[in-house]
């Protein structure tokens, strides 16, 4: 049920596949070669179009629309690859970054020659020092070998690339804010237009992709746009690495084509879920995504358009199973309480907002939550994102904040009465606890 | 450069500043330098990083103060970082938690008092299939059970290694990982911030 595109190599030799000897040992930079050798800049760009691939760090942006983007004449151009990956739930680039560096950094060079681009840079999040070594490591192979540096193999064409290790921010994901990071500044998003494509990082056009989406581009060329485009749904071309995590037997990350039901992601190659518990709900897209459920959701199929016609979206292709053990309450809190932390506080909304939706959600949680904290978690909520619907409306600059409603509004639809039943007062909750002499309501 | 910096250390700013078009690019980078040579980002720590990249103090302060990774207190020699994000939550992190500040004697966001080992529970560490995880000085391990969270604690404390290394540590409290974590790494933290050269604490022994 899986089909191994960018995991072949890492599958079939894992004591090395992230050495040069063994890349070049299973076809690795041929794509290279032909790309600079009988290719035209153009000609690589218009097959990563026919590919129809989508971006595959969260918004599923067509690569080849963004590229096309760029303006004619302005120089320098950068291109940028986005492994900050910090959405809950999501493990693939990391993955891919320690187990095969150099289809990472082959297809940077392809892209950069696509793109006219003369240095590159990868932003890998802080917590991620061993997939930074790897990589660092592969660069240092690559250039070694004539791939990476001045006049690549002979072509005429230069490039560097920089390897930038985060500090420690999820808004940093988000490609505005990865500049501004990489710029040196607080990891804070700027508002869009002007794109980055139009004037990204140092105000110069710049292409931001995610570590998988540019991983996929050897292949691409090697084996053409075309072919590419035929695997899978047509607005979901190619494989995805889905991160599987919670209460599944089998976690960890599976190459998958579109098209699979949520029934064979979840129960087969997943394994089911853990001690033979039974499926409550799961979280289709990494943290930000509103949540699923059996009774609607299961046997619906795994593609962007399908998830996004059933109100949520395939985001990162993180996917976090919940048990029917689990605290809705517990899980809708610990999303939120990301947020909160991760708020870059630029916009009120999103960071009074997250503030107080973590702060109601953990009143009731202790047992002080009051009947009316429903209705004012959805008032909340409505504040960051009017209308609670999917994709959100905005009121912020970024979707950080609108993503944190996410939960709230999922938990709230499908497991109101669970809610309910832990506030005092409503349901079967017990009375509030007192403590110390102190009021109930206290908080 | 900065001349109070190690020799090594100075060496390591150069070869950053070399990297990128503009040298404000290098503060974060710089951040982490600094913090190996004061042990922490101090206010004299972020004053040299203004001094490296033309920026004012102020500036850099804002840059250090965003992020969670750069310590602007002295922390312990082993910052043992608890994932509690939701897959962790999941999967019982909130009592690998509790394990390690009952074993190490102090809560989240403390440290020990001989200044060995630092406890904070941190958001997503990207270790999600390996749930529950933990990192020491950002060396991961996955797979973590409260009682060999214990374990870990109490060899920091006896044989407070030099070098931590992901792999040893793994091998040793770790249980299942995200995936097949593939050939044994060489390099390992000297500190506490992502080994990682030029900026971090790469140390190329063998393991």
């Amino acid at each position: 049920m899986t089909t191994s595109i960018l995991l072949a190599r890492m599958e079939a030799h894992p004591s090395d596949s992230n050495t040069i000897a063994r890349y070049l040992d299973t076809g690795g930079y041929t794509a290279l070669r032909k790309a600079l050798s009988k290719m035209d800049p153009a000609d690589v760009t218009a097959e990563v179009k026919a590919s129809n691939i989508r971006g595959r760090g969260g918004a599923s942006f067509p690569t080849g629309v963004k590229w096309g983007f760029l303006p004619p004449d302005t120089r320098p151009r950068y291109l940028v690859v986005n492994g900050d990956e910090s959405e809950p739930g999501t493990f693939k680039d990391r993955m891919l970054l320690e187990r095969d560096p150099h289809q990472l950094v082959e297809g940077i060079i392809i892209s950069a020659y696509a793109l006219d681009v003369h240095q590159a840079f990868v932003y890998i999040r802080g917590e991620y020092p061993k997939p930074a070594r790897r990589l660092q490591r592969a660069i240092e192979e690559a250039y070694e070998a004539g791939y990476l540096g001045e006049n690549i193999l002979g072509s005429g064409f230069d490039l560097e690339v920089t390897v930038h290790l985060g500090g420690g921010a999820y808004i940093c994901g988000e490609e505005t804010a990865l500049l501004s990071s990489l710029e040196g500044r607080r990891g804070e998003p700027r508002i869009k237009p002007p794109f980055p494509a139009i004037e990204g990082l140092y105000a110069k056009p710049t292409i931001v992709n995610n570590v998988e989406t540019i991983s996929n581009v050897p292949w691409i060329v090697n084996n053409g746009g075309a072919k590419y485009a035929a695997i899978g749904p047509e607005t979901s071309s190619g494989t995805r690495v889905m991160s599987l995590s919670g209460h599944v037997n089998k976690p960890g990350d599976y190459e998958v084509v579109a098209g699979l039901t949520w029934r064979d992601l979840i129960y087969d190659i997943g394994g089911g879920i853990l001690d033979g518990r039974e499926l409550k709900a799961w979280v289709p897209g990494g943290a930000s995504a509103p949540w699923f459920v059996p009774g609607e959701h299961l046997d619906t199929p795994v593609t962007i358009d399908d998830i996004a016609k059933h109100g949520s979206m395939i985001g990162s292709g993180a996917v976090i199973v919940m048990d029917d053990s689990t605290n809705v309450v517990g899980a809708a809190h610990r999303l939120v309480r990301f947020f909160s932390h991760e708020s870059c506080g630029q916009c009120t909304p999103c960071r009074e907002g997250t503030t107080w939706l973590e702060r109601i959600l953990s009143r009731i949680l202790d047992g002080y939550g009051r009947p009316e904290d429903l209705d004012l978690l959805l008032d909340v909520s409505d504040n960051i994102s009017p209308g609670l619907r999917w994709p959100p409306a905005m009121t912020t600059i970024c979707p950080l904040g609108p993503s944190a409603t996410a939960p709230v509004v999922s938990m709230m639809r499908y497991f109101r009465d669970e809610v309910e039943a832990m506030i005092p007062g409503l349901g079967d909750a017990d009375p509030a606890p007192v403590e110390d002499g102190e009021v109930a309501d206290g908080r | 450069m900065s001349s109070t910096w190690s020799h090594e250390n100075q060496q390591r700013a150069e070869e950053v500043l070399g990297k990128y078009p503009e040298k404000r690019s290098a503060v974060m980078p710089l951040l982490y330098i600094a913090a190996l040579e004061h042990g922490y980002v101090s206010t004299d720590a972020m004053r040299e990083v203004a001094e490296l990249t033309g920026l004012t103090p102020a500036q850099v302060q804002s840059v250090a103060s965003f992020y969670t990774m750069y310590y602007r207190e002295p922390v312990g020699k082993y910052v043992v970082s608890v994932c509690t994000s939701i897959s962790c939550y999941l999967r019982g992190a909130d009592d690998v938690l509790a394990a390690i500040e009952d074993e190490a004697g102090i809560l989240d966001g403390e440290t020990t008092p001989d200044g060995l080992i630092s406890v904070e529970h941190v958001e997503c560490s990207g270790a999600c299939g390996g749930a529950p995880a933990v990192s020491v000085n950002w060396e991961l391990i996955e797979g973590l059970e409260p009682d060999k969270a214990r374990d870990l604690i109490k060899w920091l404390r006896d044989a407070k290694p030099e070098v931590v290394f992901g792999d040893e540590m793994q091998l040793l409290f770790g249980g299942r990982p995200s995936f097949d974590w593939g050939p044994k790494e060489t390099e390992g933290a000297i500190a506490p911030l992502p080994a990682f050269s030029p900026y971090g604490t790469a140390k190329g022994e063998k393991r």
